[in-house]
């Protein structure tokens, strides 16, 4: 599904993933962990294809095409989906018609007809039940005055309405109560299927409690720097970040 | 006083040829203000750019042309308006069409609709409600330091007048369609009173087209009078080709209790001036001013409004938002004056707007004077380019960038359109602005209303 071999970026001339490798297979959940500043939202962005990220070696294939030559926008209609950390606000756009637009774009390039108005709104009907998202939210502007749970709960309702084929949530879970958390969780696992996957970046072991991923990632000073399965997640939990960052200290030292 | 211009001087000498022409169809009391008005014209002459309100306008292109027509349309013109129908989708108003501004002199000049509000010509007006219109005309229309709408009081020779007596609530808007046609370069000077009495809830809508590509100049003036507890809203519309200049002087006087709106939408036009003056004239009014342009090419627009706080416990608030392409220019300016007695005083103002090009350019300006203590006051003013951050947003899902560039700018606009409180016109002028920012609304060929 995706493959990433060697990645180095850089933000305006500093450099932040200093040699990124990691392999995703459909089916799989992925889980990168790691202390603040160490890249993990940058790898996402990248991967997304935000422009302020300069990527300066390394390669990116996903379902063995080139991602880092795709525009955002195709990238998307090709299946990768970035569930937001800090979702934006867009004043004056409806949801309704955010969505519609989005998931015709996605049609379109499938060479599928536009939905018409009933079936879209039946489909809306039907993800906003999956993801047990308030209905009221859709009759608003894309994330305005929205808690930040709600906001958090729309990031997976438009994934749902978009049905990726890789889905990469950068710190879905950072400022969430349980209840939210619990939602956002279920509307994951209610999503997963065995032809797609899910990159889960998160600071926290919280998330993990809900959604069970089968590799997790250690990501440290721009790089993997441990990988392991889902009780990897637990030990950090336990430990904190700080027996990680003496262990990578002291085999530079060695 | 200041060395009288040479464009001045044009229109003092327009004055005095025409003024015998221009008095004869109007009423006595019309009249007694004319020769006062002309003379304080004469003091202040034609805004030039020294004037601090008109500091971000030049208006001498217009006015220093020579025209061929400087008054109101004859009745044959009136019988080829007449020919148009027009229709708003949904839009369930009553439908007048004005050519040039003026209404037309045709048949009755003066109708009551089924409603009961009276709509027809100033003139007509002055005579059969004498004391109404004694009431009312040139008692709202005052300005120290705007030479125009001394002339307008000088020159208009007439206009249109509406009024909705006492307790009169019109469940449906009047839409006034304003078709600005003709074979020659014309300059026209129309003169507006509205007259909203005690209790009664209005709405009218008044949407200006060029219908012909001859060289236009309007110097408009609307006095409004808004009655204890009533109810007024007035949505304009303006579409008018490059080569048109429109001026509008709005005055809408308010009593005690009493909520208006004014939404200026500019879709469309060369050089636009709305001087907009709300002026709270009683305790426990609420105005809302509203305005939205869109510009491009060498377009100029400008809105200025002034919001009075005369009496204590009213409300104000402004929200003006433009959209600038190509090497468009706008201004906004913005002031609000709280008198020393109008303590309790709510008063808010921001203007927003986006710049798409490097060569677009927009002036804002507050301006706040505040002569209270209980005042509760704020402005905010933005100058900026379309957020980076919410355009990856909309391309993140899937959405290519010129879609989530016009979804951004149709967003910013929409939050002036969502105060229209008729909901077919709402819908109606978000297609518009959609238009309109895809480039398919050029000029008035594509009339608004599908007039023909």
């Amino acid at each position: 599904m995706l493959i990433i071999n060697n990645l180095k970026a850089s933000i305006g001339g500093k450099s932040i993933l200093k040699g990124i490798s990691l392999n995703v297979k459909p089916g799989e959940i992925h889980a990168i962990m790691g202390p603040n500043g160490s890249g993990k939202s940058t790898l996402a962005a990248v991967l997304a294809g935000r422009e302020f990220v300069e990527v300066t070696e390394g390669t990116v294939t996903y379902l063995g095409k080139n991602l880092l030559d795709m525009a955002a926008e195709d990238r998307a209609k090709e299946g990768i989906f970035l569930g937001f950390q800090y979702p934006i606000e867009i004043p004056g756009v409806s949801m309704v018609n955010f969505m519609k637009t989005a998931v015709n774009e996605h049609r379109k390039h499938k060479g599928l007809d536009p939905l018409s108005a009933s079936d879209f709104l039946k489909m809306m009907r039907d993800k906003k039940e999956l993801v047990e998202i308030d209905s009221k939210l859709a009759n608003r502007s894309v994330n305005e005055g929205f808690s930040g749970g709600e906001k958090k709960k729309n990031e997976i309702f438009q994934m749902a309405m978009l049905e990726p084929k890789l889905a990469i949530l950068d710190e879905t879970d950072s400022g969430l109560d349980i209840d939210a958390l619990r939602i956002v969780a279920n509307g994951v696992n209610k999503l997963k299927r065995p032809d797609n996957s899910f990159i889960v970046i998160t600071h926290y072991q919280r998330l993990l409690d809900y959604i069970i991923p089968d590799v997790v990632h250690v990501l440290y000073d721009g790089r993997i720097v441990k990988t392991a399965g889902k009780e990897l997640a637990l030990e950090l939990e336990e430990k904190g970040y700080d027996w990680i960052k003496k262990e990578i200290e002291n085999n530079v030292v060695v | 006083m200041n060395e009288i211009s040479e464009i001045t001087e044009k229109y003092l000498g327009l004055y005095k040829e025409n003024i015998n022409k221009i008095s004869g169809i109007s009423s006595t009391y019309f009249n007694s203000f004319r020769a006062p008005a002309f003379e304080k014209f004469r003091e202040m002459g034609i805004p030039v750019k020294k004037n601090e309100a008109y500091k971000y306008t030049n208006l001498n292109t217009f006015f220093d042309h020579d025209y061929e027509n400087y008054f109101m349309p004859v009745p044959a013109d009136f019988v080829k308006a007449e020919e148009f129908r027009c229709e708003v989708t949904n839009l369930d108003a009553h439908g007048i069409v004005l050519l040039n501004g003026f209404y037309p002199t045709l048949n009755e000049k003066l109708r009551q609709l089924p409603s009961g509000i009276w709509i027809g010509t100033l003139n007509e007006a002055a005579i059969k409600f004498a004391d109404i219109f004694e009431r009312h005309f040139g008692k709202y229309a005052k300005s120290d330091t705007d030479g125009l709408v001394h002339l307008n009081t000088a020159m208009a020779s007439d206009g249109m007048f509406i009024y909705v007596p006492e307790g009169v609530a019109m469940e449906r808007p009047v839409q006034v369609v304003n078709l600005i046609q003709s074979d020659e370069d014309t300059f026209t000077q129309h003169r507006n009173l509205i007259i909203a009495e005690k209790n009664s809830d209005f709405s009218i809508i008044i949407c200006d087209h060029t219908l012909s590509p001859q060289k236009f100049l309007t110097n408009a003036v609307t006095e409004v009078y808004v009655g204890e507890n009533a109810h007024f809203d007035l949505i304009r519309v303006q579409n008018e080709h490059n080569n048109a200049c429109k001026i509008t002087n709005t005055f809408i006087h308010q009593e005690k209790n009493s909520v208006t709106s004014s939404n200026n939408i500019t879709l469309h036009g060369g050089l636009i001036r709305n001087n907009t003056y709300h002026i709270l004239g009683g305790e426990g009014a609420e105005s809302h001013s509203y305005g939205l342009f869109l510009a491009d090419k060498w377009q100029h627009i400008d809105n200025f409004v002034n919001v009075d706080h005369a009496f204590p416990n009213c409300t104000s608030n402004q929200l003006f938002k433009g959209v600038l392409d190509d090497m468009s220019t706008g201004a906004f300016n913005g002031r609000i004056l709280v008198r020393p007695d109008a303590q309790g005083t709510f008063a808010y103002q921001k203007n927003n707007n986006i710049l798409l090009t490097d060569d677009a350019k927009m002036d804002t300006k507050p301006q706040l004077e505040i002569f209270a203590d209980d005042v509760k006051c704020s402005h905010g003013a933005t100058i900026g380019q379309l957020d980076g951050d919410a355009l990856f947003y909309l391309q993140s899902r899937g959405i290519n960038k010129r879609e989530a560039r016009l979804m951004l700018m149709f967003g910013f606009a929409h939050e002036v359109i969502q105060n229209i409180k008729v909901e077919a016109l709402r819908e109606r002028m978000d297609s518009l602005v959609m238009q309109r920012l895809k480039g398919e609304l050029s000029r008035c060929a594509s009339c608004m209303v599908k007039c023909m």
